[in-house]
């Protein structure tokens, strides 16, 4: 194996993993602060119309995102594995582990994709198709939805992104590019991932649970 | 910091914990629980993030200074939340709250 070096900034391959780390962290309480404001304003909102919000999730696939959980924390699962086979030299663990993880981001967003799909024919999105005769306050439940497709929609461009990221990892662990002195990118891919997952915990029981 | 490396049962545990979890908190939902189901989910939903930002994250096993910059992201959350419900509860006369 190919000896590795840190880059010129660092003293060491240590020093250089524990700056990518700090930075992904960084990066990602950014990211709570982003989806932070959206979660504070659906609790106000869900504080000041419960009857309303409880009668809109109703309307939701609640199986749908439950297995769309499943399907997450089941990739959240295989990209630790993943990141164990980089740390371990494992190359086609690790090329087989990130192409499963990759699988399951793709088959949690043709879920997604069906959802809305499903929602479009409820005519629940809010807009001039909303079917208003369903509620007893449309106005209300529109907000729900608001909030249920924008913060479900900005979790689903994450999601988006993981699987670009994910791809790409892929194919540069099939060419050698990882070894287990250095694959840092695996492991901040791998937070990032994570980190989507947990967004996803929240927001299943928060959307879908309160109507059941 | 030199990396530590933790067998891979680990990570099949605790993805049994979170499935586990899971079916937990769409029970506990189908039994109607009132005001307690948000406080039920919520800690469901907090248990099953720590799991994965302990074990998943390695933040058992991460550097103090990581640590502190993972709970710097929930403090200002919760300082976002519970300023803005403060308000809410006790400062603002509430038209949507009426």
């Amino acid at each position: 194996m190919a000896e590795v070096s840190p880059a010129m900034q660092f003293e060491d391959l240590d020093q250089q993993r524990e700056a990518a780390g700090l930075g992904m962290w960084t990066f990602l309480v950014t990211e709570v602060m982003f989806f932070g404001g959206l979660f504070v304003g659906y609790t106000v909102y869900r504080m000041a119309f419960p009857d309303a919000f409880r009668e809109a999730s109703h309307h939701l696939y609640m199986w749908i995102g439950a297995i769309n959980t499943a399907v997450l924390l089941t990739s959240s699962l295989t990209m630790a594995l993943a990141v164990h086979a980089a740390a371990t030299g494992r190359r086609s663990r690790l090329v087989g582990f990130l192409a499963v993880t990759t699988a399951l981001g793709v088959l949690f967003l043709v879920f997604k994709g069906v959802e809305y799909a499903l929602d479009w024919h409820d005519r629940i999105i809010p807009g001039p198709t909303f079917d208003t005769a369903k509620f007893v306050n449309p106005a209300r439940a529109e907000l729900f939805y608001a909030f249920y497709f924008i913060m479900t929609g900005l979790h689903a461009v994450h999601v988006t992104i993981g699987v670009g990221v994910l791809a790409t990892l892929t194919v540069l662990a099939r060419r050698g590019w990882f070894s287990p002195q250095n694959h840092n990118t695996v492991e901040m891919s791998g937070l990032y991932w994570h980190f989507v997952d947990i967004v996803w915990i929240f927001l299943f029981p928060l959307l879908y649970l309160m109507g059941v | 910091m030199a990396q530590e490396i933790v067998s891979t049962r680990v990570y099949y545990r605790v993805a049994v914990a979170l499935f586990v979890l899971l079916g937990l908190t769409i029970l506990a939902a189908e039994i109607h629980l009132g005001p307690l189901a948000v406080v039920v989910a919520m800690l469901i939903a907090g248990v099953k993030a720590a799991l994965v930002g302990l074990y998943f994250m390695h933040l058992r096993m991460s550097s103090v200074m990581m640590r502190l910059f993972a709970l710097g992201g929930l403090l200002w959350f919760l300082l976002l939340l519970g300023g803005t419900l403060n308000d809410y509860f006790t400062r603002l006369a509430p038209p949507m709250l009426g």
